[in-house]
């Protein structure tokens, strides 16, 4: 099925989400969709669901103008789209969720449910495409990434001939990731074509047969899969980035936050970070890094007073173990928390007030009993300004804006305070390479301006580039503390309990593993990344944010004829 | 994959939970209930002397095989009843039993403390005073069937996603109705008819209030309520008082007795000799039951109810899909409003008293199935009959505190039997398209 979208245009109040957008999806082909967070990937890709109605503009299939008003519409011409989040029923069956909508029913007017069929369509279609589900497992028991892959049976089973797969890898694991590729080409082989909705570079490259880049709502251009990394992503944000962090050697001062046999506890009551103990230095950014769920977390909660622990953390002489969050706060702390949408932001707030959530009750944003709204908004137009955040005004929601500008408002926050210590969990997660390469620089502002800062990420990649030290917890332990320039092997290997042989024998058996099932097409992205173009340089653009670190523990154990070159340190470059 | 297992738990430290806490109160819950069973009931003056229960076994009003009256010692049963409760919460105090096990303790417990507290309310020296369990049990099934009935419309409205706080006014307003229409056609069964399209026009002006005006929907149940009140009880003022033999006079509903089934011993009265409503209540029950868990339909509602996005991008139309759904469960507690006129022939003002309410109760209690509000509603009547058969008694309980029982009774059955419920994902959440 050829499928086209001529002159597509939409406005939202006096924001153009897309104007005029031209695009061909061919049959049998992967077709990325490359975009910065809000350049109007999803809302094309709604219209084209029949989720939204274009202003103006035309819906081709087969040479036919279609006219979409539902997504039974787009359904019934052969359109399948995996939500980013998914519109599965969790507490449905995998097979109530497949008939949903589309329900055989055994005869006569009550519709009567034929759950016998339905499993057995259910199986016929996993079967003929490769992507076995459990029929009678209920969705919210299962991984993301089989949730996943039941959405995709969901399309085929209504007969998609075109898939739209909006940031499906946003929630997936690396082996998850390598398993939807596989996929993906498989669906391709099948003679189905894919529509690939993402910013992260190296999967464009890795899987598309052609991009088509779109920024602020318009088509700026299409590229082919050989293109580097650097050209995407200067496509894609309209600028030259660097995609290298930017940073001198430096110094590091006294000793400003000295932790000593820290213990957490997580909320099972288990022990999360086991008897742990480090030194931060003025002027020096400690990362630490880990797979996820190894007691960053509580780690982080313990500093900023937000979970109970016991034993000590001094933060220039004075105790954080025991303070209340709003005492850590008066001691200079700036925290950009892990998850924005839960801990980060009150949504329903305006930017302006997100932005002095830390700082409300003291000069010049408030007194006793009330507040500056004056100097609030000032400050808040001031921020929206130097963070570059894009929303209509400073009283805009905060939960209205898009991922990575929500992202902004909490590391605006943090930093607009001058912390005395800056806590930064996950600071770039689900931010685009433009707002990334920003965050970071502002993050190396901080430790230049002589503070200590910490940060915990999950992301290899973005940990080398901003660290002065690498502290790797395992297991609610510290299992070694390391300078930038270690390779990512052996960071891995710590990652994945220190270097014992059972941690080598492990990589070596993914190595094979995922050797194995490598396509032509994937040897060839492989080859690309490979490609000495700029090896460094790509580093930290290719952070993919929101891959869990498992991937880059993975990453780094894995095979090493494919990722060095990519997942290479920044240390070369200094 | 070696590595997928690095995330694995670290090791336990600590043992004390929730589950822990759980067991101790309902644990201690059932002491203090077989200690006010001992001392309450067992040791009381009103079981001294050797006081004897007397049980009546016949339903004198509708004509079934004579059984004789049961008798037997008040005191040595009682006290036994609440030493087997004492050593029940004591068992559960002291280990942690499986799920299934505790639901059993918990009903058994129920149960003996209920038994004893009648035997405990007809116990007399004399042999005068006697409770009649049939009546207990027919007094259970009448005031039942408007909150079966209430209950099976909110579970139809808010398994679909639209939370129903105005049962009460679609049964005032659908009893209103059934007295009005059907004085003035002179048939009960064109009012009852009347009465149900009332409660689906309520339906309606929920459905529309809420779903495309998106006003709070508990907020607007309440005024919804408030309306029917108010509007029912000025019509009511004006027409029906005044003339009520034009308005306001039905011959009430007559039993159907089913032959063969109404002879069973004891309960076959009470069961199956009983007006058509009351059977087409039960039938309700299991249609919705399976119209809900087997058929398209349910697939849908329930969708809609736990996830609208995910109904709307496969096709389904969500928004009509609420207002049908929200107009049949009016439509539902309708024809209780009907029944609560046709049991007794006219329509007074705020008859309903706060039914409406307990059917919503009995919606959660039951856990948004059909079944479970039968069994709810079951229990509000059956607590509601007991505390109306037992005034009579001459209890040394104020009438008033024993009007409190179904309500105490409800929130100790909660805490024990059901513990925390989940609503529907989406239920009270208007759908915006996009």
């Amino acid at each position: 099925m050829r499928l086209e979208l001529r002159g597509i245009t939409k406005t939202f109040g006096s924001v153009a989400a897309n104007s005029a957008i031209d695009l061909t999806v061919e049959p049998g082909e992967i077709h990325c969709l490359l975009g910065e967070n809000g350049a109007g990937k999803s809302t094309l890709m709604n219209i084209l669901y029949g989720l939204l109605t274009p202003d103006s503009g035309q819906i081709v299939v087969d040479g036919e103008t279609r006219e979409f008003t539902s997504p039974g519409d787009a359904i019934k011409a052969g359109i399948g789209m995996v939500h980013q989040h998914f519109m599965l029923v969790p507490v449905f069956t995998v097979a109530e969720n497949l008939v949903l909508g589309n329900e055989e029913s055994r005869g006569g007017p009550l519709g009567w449910l034929d759950r016998r069929k339905a499993k057995a369509d259910v199986k016929e279609v996993s079967a003929r495409y490769g992507l076995p589900v459990d029929p009678e497992a209920l969705v919210e028991d299962l991984p993301v990434g089989v949730q996943q892959r039941v959405e995709i049976v969901k399309a085929l089973m209504r007969d998609a001939e075109v898939l739209i797969l909006d940031e499906p890898t946003a929630v997936l694991t690396p082996q998850e990731t390598e398993e939807l590729f596989t996929v993906m080409r498989g669906l391709k082989a099948a003679g189905k074509s894919v529509v690939f909705i993402t910013h992260k570079l190296n999967e464009v490259r890795a899987i598309a047969d052609r991009i088509t880049v779109i920024r602020r709502g318009t088509v700026v251009g299409s590229a082919e899969p050989t293109a580097s990394a650097r050209e995407l992503a200067s496509l894609m944000v309209g600028r030259d980035v660097r995609l290298v962090v930017e940073k001198e050697p430096r110094e590091p001062g006294e000793v400003a936050l000295s932790v000593r046999d820290l213990k957490v506890t997580d909320d099972r009551g288990f022990l999360a970070v086991d008897d742990v103990s480090f030194d931060l230095h003025a002027g020096e950014v400690l990362g630490v890094a880990g797979v996820q769920g190894n007691g960053q977390t509580e780690l982080v909660e313990a500093l900023t007073g937000l979970r109970a622990a016991t034993g000590s953390a001094e933060l220039f002489g004075r105790q954080l173990v025991g303070a209340s969050p709003r005492a850590v706060l008066r001691q200079g702390l700036g925290h950009v928390p892990e998850d924005r949408q839960h801990d980060g932001l009150v949504p329903d707030f305006s930017i302006a007030e997100n932005l002095v959530l830390d700082q409300f009750d003291k000069k010049p944003f408030g007194g006793l009993l009330t507040l500056d709204l004056d100097a609030i908004a000032k400050n808040g137009a001031d921020r929206l300004a130097e963070f570059d955040i894009r929303a209509e005004s400073e009283r805009t929601p905060a939960g209205a804006l898009s991922g990575g500008n929500q992202q902004k408002v909490v590391v605006a926050r943090a930093l607009q305070r001058d912390p005395s210590l800056l806590i930064a969990s996950q600071p770039t997660r689900g931010v685009d390479v433009g707002a990334m390469e920003f965050i970071h620089k502002r993050i190396i502002e901080q430790r230049d301006a002589g503070k200590p800062v910490l940060i915990v990420s999950t992301e290899l990649d973005e940990i080398t580039a901003l660290s002065d030290r690498i502290a790797v917890m395992y297991r609610g332990k510290i299992v070694g503390i390391v300078p930038p320039d270690t390779s990512n092997e052996e960071l891995g290997l710590l990652m994945a309990g220190g270097s014992g042989d059972e941690a080598e024998a492990a990589a070596e058996t993914d190595a094979e593993a995922v050797a194995e099932p490598t396509s032509e097409t994937d040897a060839e992205a492989a080859g690309e990344i490979e490609a000495p173009a700029e090896p460094a340089a790509e580093t930290p653009a290719e952070a993919s944010t929101e891959k869990s670190a498992e991937e880059s523990a993975e990453a780094a154990a894995r095979a090493p004829e494919r990722e060095p070159a990519d997942q290479s340190s920044e240390s070369a470059d200094e | 994959m070696a590595v997928a297992t690095i995330a694995a738990a670290p090791t336990a430290i600590a043992g004390g939970t929730e589950a822990d806490t759980r067991r101790y109160t309902a644990g201690a819950t059932q002491i203090i209930m077989g200690l006010v069973m001992l001392l309450g009931f067992g040791l009381g003056t009103r079981t001294a002397h050797g006081a004897s229960t007397t049980f009546g076994m016949t339903l004198v009003s509708k004509q079934g095989t004579h059984v004789p009256d049961w008798v037997f010692p008040a005191r040595p049963v009682i006290v036994a009843l609440a030493v087997a409760v004492v050593l029940l919460g004591a068992a559960r105090l002291a280990v942690q039993l499986p799920r299934r096990w505790r639901l059993i303790g918990t009903s058994v417990v129920l149960f003996c403390f209920t038994f004893a507290f009648m035997a405990w309310s007809a116990a007399d020296p004399k042999g005068g005073e006697r409770l009649i369990l049939p009546s207990v049990l027919d007094s259970m099934v009448i005031a039942a069937v408007p909150l079966v009935l209430g209950a099976l419309g909110g579970v139809v409205s808010e398994r679909s996603g639209v939370v129903n706080v105005a049962i009460e006014g679609q049964l005032l307003f659908g009893g209103f109705m059934t007295a009005l229409v059907g004085t003035a056609t002179h048939s009960l069964w064109i009012g009852v008819i009347a009465g149900v399209l009332a409660g689906a026009l309520m339906g309606l002006l929920l459905a529309v209030l809420a779903i495309r005006y998106l006003i709070e929907q508990v907020v607007l149940g309440v005024v919804l309520n408030l309306l029917a009140l108010g509007v029912t009880g000025f019509l009511f003022k004006s027409l029906m008082q005044t003339n009520q033999n034009s308005y306001n006079n039905l011959t009430p509903f007559t039993t159907v007795r089913i032959p063969g089934l109404a002879s069973i011993w004891v309960i076959g009265p009470v069961a199956f000799d009983q007006p058509l409503i009351v059977y087409i209540a039960v039938f309700l029950v299991v249609l919705v039951h399976l119209g809900l868990f087997h058929t398209r339909w349910g697939l849908r509602t329930r969708a809609v109810g736990e996830h609208p996005a995910a109904a709307d991008t496969v096709g389904v139309k969500v928004l009509r899909l609420r207002y049908r759904n929200v107009m049949l469960g009016g439509a539902f507690a309708g024809l209780g409003g009907a029944w609560l006129v046709g049991n007794v022939g006219n329509f007074t003002e705020n008859m309903t008293n706060g039914k409406g309410f307990i059917a919503l109760a009995a919606v959660i209690f039951g856990r948004w199935s059909p079944f479970g509000a039968l069994a709810a509603a079951a229990l509000f009547g059956f607590t509601d009959a007991l505390a109306s058969q037992t005034s009579s008694l001459q209890l040394p309980i104020p009438s008033d505190l024993l009007t409190t029982l179904p309500y105490v009774a409800t929130l100790f059955a909660v805490a024990g039997l059901i513990g925390r419920v989940r609503a529907p994902a989406a239920d009270g959440k208007p759908y915006i398209k996009g």
